[in-house]
């Protein structure tokens, strides 16, 4: 299915009679998701779309299922029930016969290129160097020559400002330069999509604002779709479209950063953000 | 004590036999690298297969069946069941011989030890780890490959190489279906002589000779890999 089919041909039917309508709206299009871990709701119907090139910031309590969110699409999860859409094509499910599946490990490895994710523990490879560590994914799975990738690791290692550290090994690298590391591993792939998991929150308070300028710069010269999930709200206030509010597995409030920050309209949005400040968050 | 072995230790006697005892030593050196070198890869293979979900518990359940059971009746067991030639396609009959068999019995009796070793080791490589290299959409090989077990084999050395120690020291248990190893030699010299005690003390000093430097390079191995 491509974006540029008529709705009617891209609405897919679903094995349950549940028809994506608005698969269509979005780059990313979460329809009726619900996500259980045993008896915990973690996201309940929760319906959302996010446009091509949009920054969107989701805020709230933790459990609230902002994490789960970004694992869904990063396919770390399955859904339990709802449809996941991503450009037009079902994301969560794939098409057989004339109803939808589960999507199988094959289905997924073809789609899951497209989107990036840095980790709040970056998860860098200790076993290899930093340079190995922007490689790697470039050069096995996109099939890019060890020449031109370990040259745009380079360009990647200076847009991060760690030009220097190319060969080092992860552990001889603060937090906030593995975290660096591992934003530039994420784009070397090229993803349309790019997921923040609270990227700052293991990092000492002195290192967050070097790991936000490098995502303030990113959002400024790419059009790179993005998900983040973040305490830092002066951050979500400067670089995203619109913010949402999660309060147990649902959008509590969600409009632009301005509108959220200065005027919340709901009372659990309000308390939120007061308990944030008042955490010196 | 009659006059023919009287108890005093014979110098030329232990001379005499040892051609035929550090031939012995070999057989049992050759015994033990061919034997690991099984149960390295094997180990290996078998961690990775227990992940499955069916055919890992079938795996799993052969492996504990084979560390609950002797190892010396393994040996005596699969050596007096096989035949004494196998006939392959093409090459015709290849005979089964008692060092084939202990040392393949060796290296797969072991392999349930390494197994758990290198399970143990996978599973202490963190959960974020397999989860960077799916969002990386690295494919199965590369994540394995790449990531996993260079992490999870670097921790674990020291106690593979501990199995390597233990294997050396498990193989005179072949003597049982007669491989001309260390052991066996020092019987067959010592019964055709009625001197048992040089023969028997050369074993123990052979072993020593072998053991006392691996284990040593074991310990600096330790060292080396497990702050990791």
């Amino acid at each position: 299915m491509s974006p540029s089919d008529t709705p009617e041909n891209t609405t897919a039917p679903g094995v349950d009679g549940v028809v994506a309508e608005n698969a269509e709206d979005g780059l990313i299009v979460f329809d009726k998701v619900v996500k259980r871990f045993g008896d915990l709701t973690v996201l309940d119907h929760l319906d959302f779309s996010v446009a091509p090139g949009e920054r969107v910031t989701l805020i709230g309590p933790s459990g609230s299922g902002k994490t789960t969110i970004l694992r869904l699409l990063m396919t770390l999860e399955k859904v339990t029930e709802g449809r996941i859409w991503v450009d037009g094509e079902p994301f969560s499910h794939m098409p057989r016969g004339n109803g939808m599946a589960p999507a199988n490990e094959g289905y997924l490895r073809a789609r899951r290129k497209r989107i990036g994710m840095v980790f709040q523990q970056f998860n860098l490879f200790p076993n290899m160097s930093v340079r190995k560590n922007i490689m790697e994914a470039p050069v096995h799975v996109l099939g890019i020559g060890k020449d031109e990738a370990s040259q745009r690791a380079e360009e990647l290692l200076e847009l991060v400002g760690l030009g220097d550290k190319i060969d080092a090994h992860p552990t001889q690298l603060s937090g906030g330069q593995q975290q660096r590391v591992a934003i530039a591993r994420a784009l070397a792939m090229r993803p349309e999509i790019l997921l923040l998991d609270e990227v700052t929150s293991a990092l000492d308070p002195e290192l967050v604002a070097g790991v936000l300028d490098v995502l303030r710069e990113v959002a400024e010269t790419t059009d790179i779709t993005m998900l983040c999930v973040t305490h830092e709200m002066g951050f979500a206030r400067d670089v995203s479209h619109r913010v949402l509010m999660f309060d147990q597995g649902r959008i509590a409030e969600e409009g632009p950063p301005d509108q959220i920050f200065g005027d919340p309209r709901e009372e659990r949005t309000k308390s939120f953000l007061k308990s944030v400040l008042e955490n010196g968050h | 004590m009659n006059d023919s072995a009287p108890m005093i230790w014979d110098f030329e006697f232990t001379f005499d036999v040892m051609p035929s005892l550090l031939g012995g030593l070999w057989v049992t050196v050759q015994l033990t690298l061919i034997g690991y070198t099984i149960a390295l890869v094997l180990g290996l293979l078998i961690a990775i297969v227990r992940r499955a979900p069916v055919i890992g518990a079938i795996v799993h359940f052969v492996m504990e069946f084979i560390r609950t059971t002797p190892l010396i009746i393994q040996v005596v067991f699969v050596f007096f069941l096989l035949p004494a030639s196998l006939n392959v396609p093409l090459l015709g009959p290849v005979p089964i011989t008692a060092f084939t068999v202990g040392v393949t019995v060796l290296g797969i009796h072991y392999a349930a030890y390494t197994a758990e070793v290198y399970r143990s080791g996978i599973e202490g490589v963190a959960q974020g780890q397999w989860e960077a290299a799916r969002a990386l959409s690295l494919p199965t090989g590369r994540t394995w490959g790449a990531v996993v077990l260079p992490q999870a084999i670097r921790k674990v050395i020291p106690a593979l190489g501990n199995y390597l120690i233990a294997m050396f020291k498990d193989t005179p248990l072949l003597f049982a279906i007669g491989v001309a190893e260390l052991l066996t030699r020092a019987q067959r010299v010592g019964s055709e002589s009625f001197r048992m005690t040089e023969a028997m003390t050369m074993v123990g000093f052979l072993f020593l000779v072998v053991s006392i430097p691996s284990a040593i390079l074991i310990r600096r191995l330790e060292k080396r890999y497990v702050a990791v």
